[in-house]
């Protein structure tokens, strides 16, 4: 009998009709990070727009983190964030997908941000970054920074974000040297210093003077400026992990937009969509242009600021494909975003093949 | 001064079972200390840890699916364990049933085919982590190659094949190209015990595997046999055991119920494979069986107390905003509060305090 | 400097950590005492050493630290296993696990600070021959360190008289208990040397390696370390062999990759592992079938009265 009320609670709890003293308190908020918030790279980054909401109510939101989750057995974190009057939750990795919409549909009166992801329900949101917008940027420095015409790329997984990453770079770079050529090595993983730092020197062996990555940590960025080289940083301004070989780095800004939905639950006005930004609303941010020439840094900002008013799309069409077969353009005047969201294809001049 | 142990001649059964109570206790002790001194209340946390996950139907739910993976694969490891075998390579035996075993909801997708294909699926998987076991085996047995070292590479070996299944030849191909299958349809997915949770119906497999386990060990000859083998290899070839099909036996079966577990995580848990479908199962699991003393009640027990301690620090998190390093580090102290407290049941620590030679 | 030593030399470095883990297990093994724990050990040598590395602003206080830290966490293990005859493989994970939280605990503060790699030592001159040159005379301490390590280990096990008692014990410790050997009393002590030998390997990851510190940055790498013991036969100068077969596939899979070979990266990433057991079975097929295991292996000892 005792369980059969204590479930009875937890459905009532479900439906939002229990725990009244909790509700008309703080808004609380949870986040699950896929990675230790000390990654200094992607979760970092999330729990900094955690940080970002504390600070901009003060006295009305009370967050709450749960870190290293497995992507495998993630449920029951979320769950748990839902069940304990956590009103607005942000899973943070494309692997909590799935499982963020299985606790969704329980738990209609609790609304839900997944990053990265495409599945929506009407209590869950998706967001994420256009970072290619970014590495479009760095591609047009390398371009120009590169002596020995060829860029080293450490990826992660070649997952369409990552392919987008490489195809926007290689676009930016050949905009301004037709004769680039980049090496691409599979670390596969987000995060093993030593690994990714080998990667690096593998490719700086092969003749890379530039590298650029799309794995987490320092490492490849402290190789190349130990070689004496170039390299970009991700996720977060690095520069004091490369003071003389940053070129720039891709910031992963999502203070605004947490703090943006929070003010919507506040005010009653949240609703579920698909964000998409980059540049231009600040999502995307590049770190100061250093350790180039002055012409490469007006040049990098001038693309910057082309991709922020609109002038310029990384990916305007024509884009050919590996074999210089025309991709077709779904988009106005360029790729569209499903396309891009889905890419699975070189673009010409990339030499590495795709996993089919 | 020096330790000493002295073994203890005829312990009763209630003390061993006891004992376990009692290091958790201490290790409860230490853990508020350390929450008091850290200015929190000592009581939220022994409520929020212990006493939430375990007061709850939600929550008993969750720890009853927490611990069925870590259940069946440390049951299997038991028969290796036992045999002095050391498979330490569980975790990719796991990750090979799922993939044995998904095959079957994957090709059947869209044809709504009912719910042999789950039957199937989990016969598959089992099969699967078994012949994925067999391979260490079979190269101990024929070339007298170390069990320990090919079990643990063939785990990566695994993870990377998964991993480029679904990438490359298995991905959904309507999920935008990101790296997973398509969810199986529900015909094909474990049917759920309860209206409310997500206690699934492998519990049951569970449930069996530790009776089937338990009345192997204690009531045949090839329990008998495994037994012997692990503990006085020559009395086992004197009774007329063969060595090598014992080796092969205990690893099949060990394989076999890891991929069991695989399977049954990916029809019931989680619904589709992705490139990484365990929070290494197959290597806690070994901590299980050792904490169980390889026998299934053991291990039933090991598996609660490793399953609570990762929902309870998972609690600590949410309600108290307590660190996941500190939750760790608990985890860490209770299991060795729990071995400690094992060892000093069977032996008495003398402290002596001259040294002799 | 040529393309075949820039990739050596990348072998050295990734193999070094592996050895100098695996050299301490060697030894704490040898004496029959399984511990499981190396990863832990690394994670919290890792996070101490750049912790005092950082506060002392000396690598040599850093190293000394990380050395420190292994060698407690690792007497943690010994007063489980050795003092209380607690099961050795449960605890060495459950020490596992506590040292990666550790770890994480004391290198929160240091997230994202950064600090100079350990140098080169370059003997004017020689660094400077050909070919041979940076191979033989271009290396961190750490590598020397690890070299020396091989030798001393080799040298003490198979040549020396502490040694034979270490291995007798490692074999058969009742005997070597009847026998009036401090069975007891040298398997702390190797327990301890492993310890040490873990917290450097942490070090290296953190001070020369990647010079950073980060959660999760020893990435199984104390696994591997424990596998390379078997693959070396519980013998010093095999697991060194070990050490760079391993390194060296898994550099020069990332050389294939930047080749464009055209493979799938996860085939190449497999390479590693594959080779290591390729290798052991073909080791096994000259060897014929004898077991180097030793005799006590993980057995708890308990004197009898």
């Amino acid at each position: 009998m005792r369980h059969i009320l204590k479930l009875a609670g937890a459905l009532a709890l479900a439906a939002g009709l229990a725990a009244p003293a909790a509700a008309q308190e703080k808004l609380k908020i949870g986040f699950i990070y896929v990675g230790p918030v000390g990654d200094h790279g992607w979760s970092y980054q999330h729990d900094q727009g955690r940080k970002a909401i504390e600070a901009a109510f003060p006295g009305k939101v009370e967050t709450t983190y749960v870190e290293s989750v497995p992507e495998a057995d993630s449920d029951r974190s979320i769950e748990q964030l839902a069940r304990t009057g956590h009103k607005l939750i942000f899973t943070t990795s494309f692997g909590f997908m799935e499982p963020t919409l299985k606790v969704a549909a329980k738990y209609p009166n609790v609304m839900f941000e997944h990053a990265t992801g495409y599945k929506r329900a009407k209590n869950v949101a998706t967001y994420s970054g256009r970072f290619h917008e970014g590495r479009y940027v760095q591609g047009v420095i390398a371009g120009k920074m590169t002596k020995s015409n060829i860029i080293g790329y450490v990826g992660a997984y070649p997952i369409p974000e990552v392919v987008a990453g490489i195809n926007a770079f290689m676009l930016g770079a050949q905009s301004v040297n037709p004769n680039v050529k980049v090496k691409i090595v599979w670390a596969n993983t987000w995060f093993d210093p030593g690994k990714e730092g080998d990667a690096a020197k593998a490719l700086l062996a092969q003749g890379a003077d530039i590298i650029t990555q799309h794995t987490d940590s320092p490492a490849p960025l402290q190789q190349a400026e130990a070689a004496g080289k170039f390299a970009f940083g991700q996720a977060s301004d690095m520069i004091r992990f490369a003071p003389k070989g940053q070129l720039t780095a891709i910031i992963d800004d999502w203070a605004p937009y947490y703090v943006e939905r929070t003010r919507a639950m506040l005010e009653g006005k949240w609703q579920s969509h698909d964000v998409w930004d980059g540049l231009a609303k600040g999502k995307v941010k590049m770190a100061p242009y250093t350790n180039m020439p002055d012409d490469v840094k007006k040049l990098a900002l001038e693309t910057e600021e082309a991709i922020k008013t609109g002038k310029l799309d990384p990916f305007k069409c024509p884009v050919l494909d590996q074999d210089g077969k025309q991709v077709e353009c779904k988009g106005k005047g360029a790729l569209s975003d499903p396309q891009i969201l889905s890419m699975n294809f070189y673009v010409k001049g990339i030499d590495d093949k795709l996993p089919k | 001064m020096r330790l000493e142990l002295v073994p203890r001649t005829d312990v009763p059964g209630y003390a061993r079972t006891l004992a376990p109570l009692g290091a958790i206790v201490a290790a409860i002790l230490i853990g508020g200390l350390v929450v008091a001194l850290l200015g929190r209340s000592p009581a939220a946390a022994l409520d929020v840890y212990f006493v939430q996950p375990l007061s709850e139907s939600w929550g008993l739910q969750e720890l009853a699916v927490k611990m069925l993976p870590l259940v069946l694969i440390a049951v299997g490891l038991s028969f290796c364990f036992r045999a002095n075998l050391w498979n330490i390579g569980a975790e990719g035996q796991f990750v090979a049933g799922a993939v044995a075993g998904a095959m079957v909801p994957l090709a059947t997708h869209g044809m709504e085919a009912g719910p042999w294909v789950v039957v199937v699926a989990l016969v598959l998987g089992t099969l699967g982590g078994a012949l994925y076991a067999l391979i260490p085996a079979f190269l101990r047995v024929t070339l007298g190659v170390s069990e320990i070292l090919t079990s643990l590479m063939l785990v990566y070996v695994a993870q990377l094949g998964l991993d480029w299944l679904v990438r490359g030849p298995w991905r959904d191909p309507k999920g935008f190209n990101f790296p997973q299958t398509v969810v199986f349809e529900p015909g094909a997915q474990l049917p759920m015990l309860m209206e409310a949770g997500r206690l699934h119906a492998g519990a049951g497999l569970a449930v069996i595997a530790v009776l089937a386990t338990w009345f192997i060990f204690s009531r045949t000859l090839f329990g008998f046999g495994i037994r012997v083998s692990g503990e006085a290899p020559k009395a086992a070839r004197f009774a007329g055991f063969d060595a090598n099909r014992l080796v092969l036996i205990a690893f099949a079966v060990s394989g076999g119920l890891a991929g069991l577990a695989g399977i049954v995580e990916v029809t019931g848990q989680i619904g589709q494979l992705k490139p990484s479908i365990s929070p290494g199962y197959g290597f806690t699991a070994i901590i299980v069986a050792f904490l169980g003393r390889l026998h299934p009640v053991g291990i039933l027990f090991g598996a609660f107390v490793i399953s609570l301690t990762v929902i309870g620090g998972e609690n600590a998190q949410i309600l108290l905003k307590l660190p996941l390093d500190l939750t760790t580090v608990f985890q860490g102290v209770l299991l060795m509060c729990v071995l400690a407290a094992d060892a000093l049941v069977s032996n008495r620590v003398r402290i002596v305090r001259t040294a002799r030679a | 400097m040529g393309m075949t030593e820039a990739v050596l030399l990348t072998v050295i470095a990734a193999a070094v950590p592996l050895l100098l883990a695996a050299l301490g297990e060697v030894v704490v093994e040898r004496a029959g005492v399984l511990n499981l724990g190396i990863e832990g050990m690394m994670a919290v040598g890792a996070s101490c050493g750049f912790a005092a590395a950082t506060l002392s602003g000396s690598t040599t206080v850093g190293i000394v630290a990380a050395v420190a830290a292994g060698v407690a966490l690792s007497a943690v293990f010994a007063l489980l296993t050795l003092g209380f005859a607690a099961n050795q493989v449960a605890s060495g994970l459950a020490l596992t696990i506590m040292g990666l939280g550790l770890s994480g605990l004391i290198g929160a503060g240091f997230v994202g600070r950064t600090r100079e790699a350990v140098g080169r030592l370059d003997v004017p001159g020689l660094t400077d021959l050909p070919a041979v040159g940076p191979l033989l005379f271009g290396h961190d301490p750490f590598v020397y360190g690890a070299a020396a390590l091989t030798l001393g280990i080799a040298y003490f096990l198979k040549r020396s008289h502490p040694g034979l008692v270490l291995r007798s014990i490692g074999e058969n410790h009742v005997s070597a208990h009847a026998l009036g050997l401090p069975v007891l009393r040298v398997r702390v002590l190797a327990v301890l040397f492993g310890g040490a030998c873990a917290g450097l390997a942490g070090a290296y990851l953190s001070l020369v390696y990647t010079p950073f510190w980060s959660p999760g940055m020893t990435a199984g790498r104390g696994w591997i370390a424990l596998a390379l013991v078997v693959f070396a036969s519980w013998r010093p100068l095999r697991a060194a062999a070990g050490a760079l077969v391993f390194g060296g596939a898994t550099v020069l899979q990332l050389h294939a990759q930047a080749a464009s070979l055209g493979l799938p990266s996860q085939a190449l990433s497999a390479l590693p592992y594959l080779a290591t057991v390729v290798a052991l079975v073909v080791m096994s097929i000259g060897r014929g079938r004898t077991s180097a295991v030793p005799g006590s292996l993980g057995v708890p000892f308990v004197p009898d009265r």
